[in-house]
């Protein structure tokens, strides 16, 4: 399992600074929640984890390969999936359709294979569809196999999205606000499969989130960032006590 | 009857050539959300080349035709490339203009070419004696067309459909953000919608060519009448382009057939396409089968 390591890492628009000088360090098999008020820079770190963004200066890097200025689909084939704040599906398609596609990636067999589908053709199609199945099973998606994603709930959307991150069988997943706009029972839910992909199927986490009673439950490291900078860090106990976080967030006098 | 089964028959060998056309400008569209204006050049390029190579090089046609789709793949490639990459996330009046400019440039790089201003037409390749049908004929040349067309407009069909390239291009076209999260490259997948309807252009262009002869005016048209028939299909719908090229040819043989010369009309056909495009855009602005995007709020 790989360590990711973001170093010094800074993402300015012209002169407006994102993300100035952040240091973070994601250890495999845990699950590390990266919290901070609206516009902290939550989802600018993700983004350049994932390489929508490119930082201006300091260093990705995961195990021993660098990131920095990969594009976002080559850090996808590296094993690292992310699940988006805003839903990013194809909305045209029915739910296996979406997980499926995700999963055409991992097909290595030639024209003339599919062509007469049989051999590695029909034995990889197979192996993928069970695979899928098994993630399915997972998400508890199965009443919605076959409908259009287009059509489903917002919460089971969100959850669809994860379902296709995992699909891609990361190492490490990031999730952005995967319970915003949830109700209770959703949310209890989502937790409860975020635990799981972290137990059963032993992958990374990396969580953005804003509900604090969440984070510091399920947390194993917790980074806050204020203004795009860091200002804490640690465990969740350790975080609480941390008074520059309590000032973030509650503000000054 | 032999008149109308004649009409049916030009109809669909120019409606074919249409879908041809229209297939290869639905293709950048529904994966880049490009309107390829310069659409015209690119097949009136490939009408030249193939000419070019079977006639002043000697080369037999069959080779050629593939030549020249070939010189087209990455003709528009290229194009993709150096003018239209750095567009993505701009404004698509940006991207409209762009290609816009493409087209004078191709325009002018062609008048250049002795084929800017001579017209000249390829040797018979095929039997002189037409082909009947019932009462109707059918050229040689135009049967073949017609049957490479058909294949063509398949192979490109099954491609977008079943292939891991097509599967990714749809899934572009329906979400860039989710694409890139499962390892798609976006910008490969443009690169080959380009490449790819360049390919059916000069395909098109090569066939038109063979039928009606190198007229630079006349391909220049082909690209414009690409636009009421990608609008009559959908924008973003394959099928939608084949079935509108073929209305469209029917609807323009049948009027230069039966409408030309009767209460003083003349070249109704020239101007039936525009009238269908303004009507279809005022009742159905998503053609027959575009899609419809239903926006929950």
């Amino acid at each position: 399992m790989n360590t990711l390591t973001v170093s010094d890492v800074t993402l300015a628009f012209g002169g407006l600074y994102a993300l100035s000088d952040v240091n973070l360090t994601i250890q495999a098999g845990l699950i590390t929640s990266i919290i901070g008020p609206n516009g902290a820079g939550k989802t600018s770190m993700l983004n350049c984890i994932s390489g929508f963004y490119h930082p201006t200066r300091g260093a990705i890097r995961f195990g021993d390969k660098v990131l920095t200025h990969a594009s976002p689909h080559q850090v996808s084939n590296l094993g690292i999936a992310r699940a988006f704040q805003n839903i990013e599906l194809f909305r045209g398609m029915t739910v296996l359709d979406n997980l499926m596609l995700a999963r055409h990636r991992k097909l290595d067999y030639r024209f003339w294979h599919a062509l007469i589908y049989m051999g590695r053709a029909s034995r990889q199609e197979a192996l993928n569809r069970a695979f899928v199945e098994e993630i399915i099973d997972f998400m508890e998606l199965e009443p919605y196999r076959k409908q259009v994603v287009g059509s489903l709930s917002y919460g089971v959307q969100k959850r669809v999205e994860v379902a296709r991150a995992l699909t891609l069988d990361p190492e490490l997943l990031l999730l952005d606000e995967p319970m915003a706009g949830m109700n209770i029972e959703e949310k209890e839910d989502m937790v409860r499969f975020v635990l799981d992909i972290q137990k059963e199927r032993r992958t990374t986490v990396v969580l953005v989130e804003h509900d604090l009673g969440v984070v510091m439950d399920i947390s194993d490291q917790i980074y806050v960032l204020d203004f795009g900078q860091l200002i804490g860090s640690g465990r969740p106990e350790e975080v609480a006590r941390n008074p520059k976080v309590i000032e973030a967030y509650i503000g000054e006098d | 009857m032999a008149y109308f089964l004649q009409l049916v028959i030009s109809g669909i060998v120019v409606g074919s050539i249409y879908a041809l056309s229209g297939l290869g400008f639905v293709l950048i569209y529904k994966s880049s959300r490009v309107l390829n204006i310069a659409h015209g050049q690119i097949i009136a390029s490939g009408a030249f080349i193939t000419y070019a190579l079977t006639v002043w090089l000697e080369i037999p046609l069959y080779i050629s035709f593939f030549i020249s789709m070939g010189a087209t793949f990455f003709l528009a490639m290229s194009v993709e490339r150096v003018f239209l990459r750095r567009l993505i996330g701009e404004p698509i009046i940006s991207v409209i203009m762009v290609t816009i400019g493409l087209m004078s440039i191709l325009d002018g790089i062609i008048y250049l070419t002795p084929f800017g201003s001579v017209n000249y037409s390829f040797p018979e390749f095929f039997p002189k004696t037409p082909v009947n049908i019932g009462p109707a004929t059918i050229s040689w040349t135009q049967l073949v067309g017609l049957i490479i067309t058909f294949v063509l407009i398949g192979l490109f069909s099954w491609f977008f459909k079943r292939s891991t390239v097509g599967i990714s291009m749809r899934a572009v076209s329906d979400d860039q953000f989710a694409s890139m999260s499962v390892g798609i490259s976006v910008p490969r997948v443009f690169g080959l919608a380009w490449a790819m309807a360049g390919m059916s252009a000069a395909a098109a262009g090569g066939i038109i060519g063979n039928i009606t002869g190198l007229n630079f005016e006349t391909l220049h048209a082909f690209g414009i009448i690409v636009f009421p028939v990608v609008i009559l299909g959908g924008l973003d719908s394959i099928i939608g382009a084949v079935v509108a090229g073929i209305i469209m040819g029917l609807i323009q043989q049948f009027a230069s057939g039966y409408l030309d010369g009767k209460w003083g009309l003349n070249g109704t056909a020239d101007v039936l396409p525009y009238v269908i495009l303004l009507v279809i855009l005022l009742f159905k602005p998503h053609g027959l089968f575009g899609t419809h995007e239903i926006e929950r709020v």
